[in-house]
C-alpha cells in the first residue's frame, strides 16, 4: 500500500508542478466545444439542442489526450521497471496512476463543463444531470484508458492506435452520459442512465486495473 | 490438449479437414444461393428484399462467432502459452472483420428500402459497428510492435477485453426496444417459416464451412511465414 500512496503523491506532484498538463486538457475541451459552435452556426436553438452531446463528446476526447503519456514517459526512462523491481504490485501502480489521471483530467473537466455548457446554451434544468453523469462517467474513461495505454505501450503508432482501440469502448459511456442530460432537458427522471453509468463504473473498477496490470507485465518482460 | 499445440500434428489434422470443409462450403453455396436468392418464397411484408437476409443473418452470426473463437483462443494463448491458439486468433481476425463488414453493408442495403434509411443508431447496429472496430483495433495492435511476441500478447488481451461486447450484441434486441428485427433463434425455437428457415440454415452452414476452409489456408501461410522467419534467422546466424 505504501507504494500506492507514494506513486499517487508522485503523480499528483508532477502534474501540479507542471500546470501545463491540466491547463492543456481544459483548453482543448473549450476549443473543441467552440469548434462545434462555429460548425453549426450561431443559431441558439440549434446549439442548445446539441449542447449535451457536444459537452460529452469533447470531454471524452479531452480525457483521451493525456492517456498516451499515462505510462509512456515512465516506460521510456525505465521508472516502470524500477517500480516493479522494487516490489510495487503492478495493480497498485495502475490504480495510483489511474486515480491521478482522473484527478487531473476528469476533475478538471467537471470544473470546466458548466462553463462550456453555458457557452453552448444548455438549458438550466440539465446542469445537475450533466455534473452527475460526468462524475459517474469520467472515472470509467480513465480506467478503460489505462487498459488502452498499457496495451499500446511501446507501439509504433501509439496515439492513433490508442484512439482506434478506445473510442469504440467509450461509445456506451457517451450514449448513457448524453442520455442522462437529454432526459433532464426533457424533464424525465434519469435513473436508468445513472444506473447504467454506475454499473459500467463498477465493472470497470473490478476488471480494468487487473487487465492493465497484466498488459504492463507483458510490456516489461 | 497439449498434443494439438504441436504445429506439425495440428496442421496434419487441419490439412485432412480442409478438403471436406472447402467441398461442403462450395456445395452448400452452390445449392443455397439459388434457393435463397431465386426459389425461396418472397416475404408477405418485405417481398423480394427478404432475400438480403440469407446473406445478412449468416454474416452477422459469423461476425460474432469468429470473435468468440478469437476470444477463447486468446485466453488459451495467454493462460497456457499455446502459440497455435494465438495463430488461430490472428488468422481469424481478418475473416471475422470481413463477415462483420458484410453484415453491416447488407444491413444498410436492406435498411434503405425497408426502414427508409441506410443507418439508424439503434443498439444492435451500434454494437455491431463496435465489433467491426474491435476487429480493426485487434489487427492494428498486433502489427504495431517491433517485438512480435509483445504484439501477440497485447492483441490477445484486447480480444478478451472486447469480448464484453458479444453478450451486448446478442441481447441488444431484447434489452432495448429498437428498430432492428428481434432474433430469429431463441430458446423457444425459430420464429421463421420453414420455407425460409431451411435455405437460411443452409447458408449459415455454407458460411461456417467457408470460415473453416479459409482459416486453414491462412493458418498454413502463417506457419510457413514463421518457418521462413526462423530460417532467415538461422541463415543470418550462420553467416
Amino acid at each position: 500500500m505504501s507504494g500506492f500512496f507514494a506513486i499517487l503523491r508522485r503523480e499528483l506532484t508532477l502534474s501540479l508542478r507542471s500546470q501545463g498538463d491540466v491547463m492543456t486538457v481544459i483548453a482543448f475541451f473549450a476549443i473543441a466545444a467552440a469548434l462545434f459552435a462555429f460548425g453549426v452556426g450561431p443559431e441558439l436553438n440549434v446549439q442548445s439542442r446539441i449542447a449535451s452531446g457536444v459537452v460529452w463528446t469533447t470531454a471524452l476526447l479531452a480525457a483521451m489526450l493525456s492517456l498516451e503519456r499515462l505510462f509512456a514517459l515512465d516506460y521510456e526512462d525505465g521508472t516502470l521497471d524500477q517500480l516493479v523491481l522494487s516490489g510495487v504490485e503492478p495493480v497498485a501502480m495502475v490504480f495510483a496512476k489511474t486515480i491521478a489521471h482522473w484527478l487531473t483530467t476528469g476533475m478538471a473537466l467537471l470544473i470546466a463543463a458548466p462553463v462550456v455548457a453555458m457557452a453552448l446554451q444548455l438549458p438550466a434544468q440539465a446542469y445537475g444531470a450533466l455534473m452527475i453523469s460526468l462524475l459517474l462517467g469520467t472515472p470509467t474513461l480513465s480506467l478503460l484508458g489505462a487498459v488502452g495505454a498499457a496495451l499500446t505501450l511501446g507501439a509504433k503508432r501509439g496515439g492513433v492506435l490508442l484512439s482506434l482501440l478506445l473510442l469504440p469502448l467509450y461509445i456506451p459511456i457517451l450514449i448513457f452520459g448524453a442520455a442522462a442530460v437529454e432526459g433532464a432537458i426533457l424533464g424525465v427522471a434519469s435513473t436508468t442512465p445513472y444506473a447504467v453509468l454506475g454499473g459500467l463504473l463498477i465493472a470497470a473498477l473490478t476488471l480494468c486495473p487487473w487487465t492493465a496490470a497484466s498488459a504492463l507485465r507483458h510490456a516489461l518482460e | 490438449m497439449h498434443k494439438f499445440a504441436n504445429p506439425t500434428f495440428f496442421m496434419k489434422i487441419a490439412n485432412a479437414v480442409f478438403p471436406y470443409a472447402a467441398g461442403l462450403s462450395a456445395l452448400c453455396f452452390a445449392v443455397g444461393i439459388p434457393i435463397a436468392l431465386v426459389f425461396s418464397p418472397p416475404d408477405y411484408q418485405q417481398s423480394e428484399t427478404v432475400r438480403i437476409m440469407y446473406v445478412h443473418v449468416p454474416a452477422a452470426w459469423m461476425g460474432s462467432m469468429v470473435y468468440g473463437v478469437m476470444a477463447v483462443s486468446s485466453a488459451v494463448y495467454l493462460i497456457w502459452r499455446h502459440t497455435i491458439a494465438h495463430i488461430i486468433a490472428r488468422a481469424s481476425a481478418p475473416i471475422g472483420a470481413m463477415f462483420t463488414g458484410l453484415c453491416l453493408v447488407t444491413g444498410m442495403l436492406w435498411g434503405q428500402p425497408m426502414w427508409g434509411t441506410f443507418w439508424v443508431w439503434d443498439a444492435r447496429l451500434t454494437s455491431m459497428l463496435i465489433l467491426f472496430f474491435l476487429y480493426l483495433g485487434y489487427i492494428a495492435l498486433g502489427d504495431s510492435f517491433e517485438d512480435q511476441e509483445r504484439g501477440d500478447k497485447a492483441a490477445a488481451l484486447l480480444a478478451l477485453v472486447g469480448s464484453v461486447n458479444l453478450p451486448i450484441i446478442h441481447f441488444s434486441v431484447e434489452w432495448w426496444n429498437t428498430l432492428h428485427q428481434p432474433a430469429i433463434r431463441s430458446f423457444a425455437g425459430f420464429s421463421i417459416n420453414a420455407a425460409m428457415l431451411w435455405p437460411l440454415l443452409l447458408m449459415v452452414f455454407a458460411f461456417q464451412t467457408y470460415y473453416v476452409a479459409v482459416l486453414i489456408i491462412r493458418l498454413r501461410s502463417e506457419l510457413l511465414s514463421a518457418k521462413i522467419r526462423t530460417a532467415r534467422f538461422n541463415l543470418a546466424a550462420a553467416e
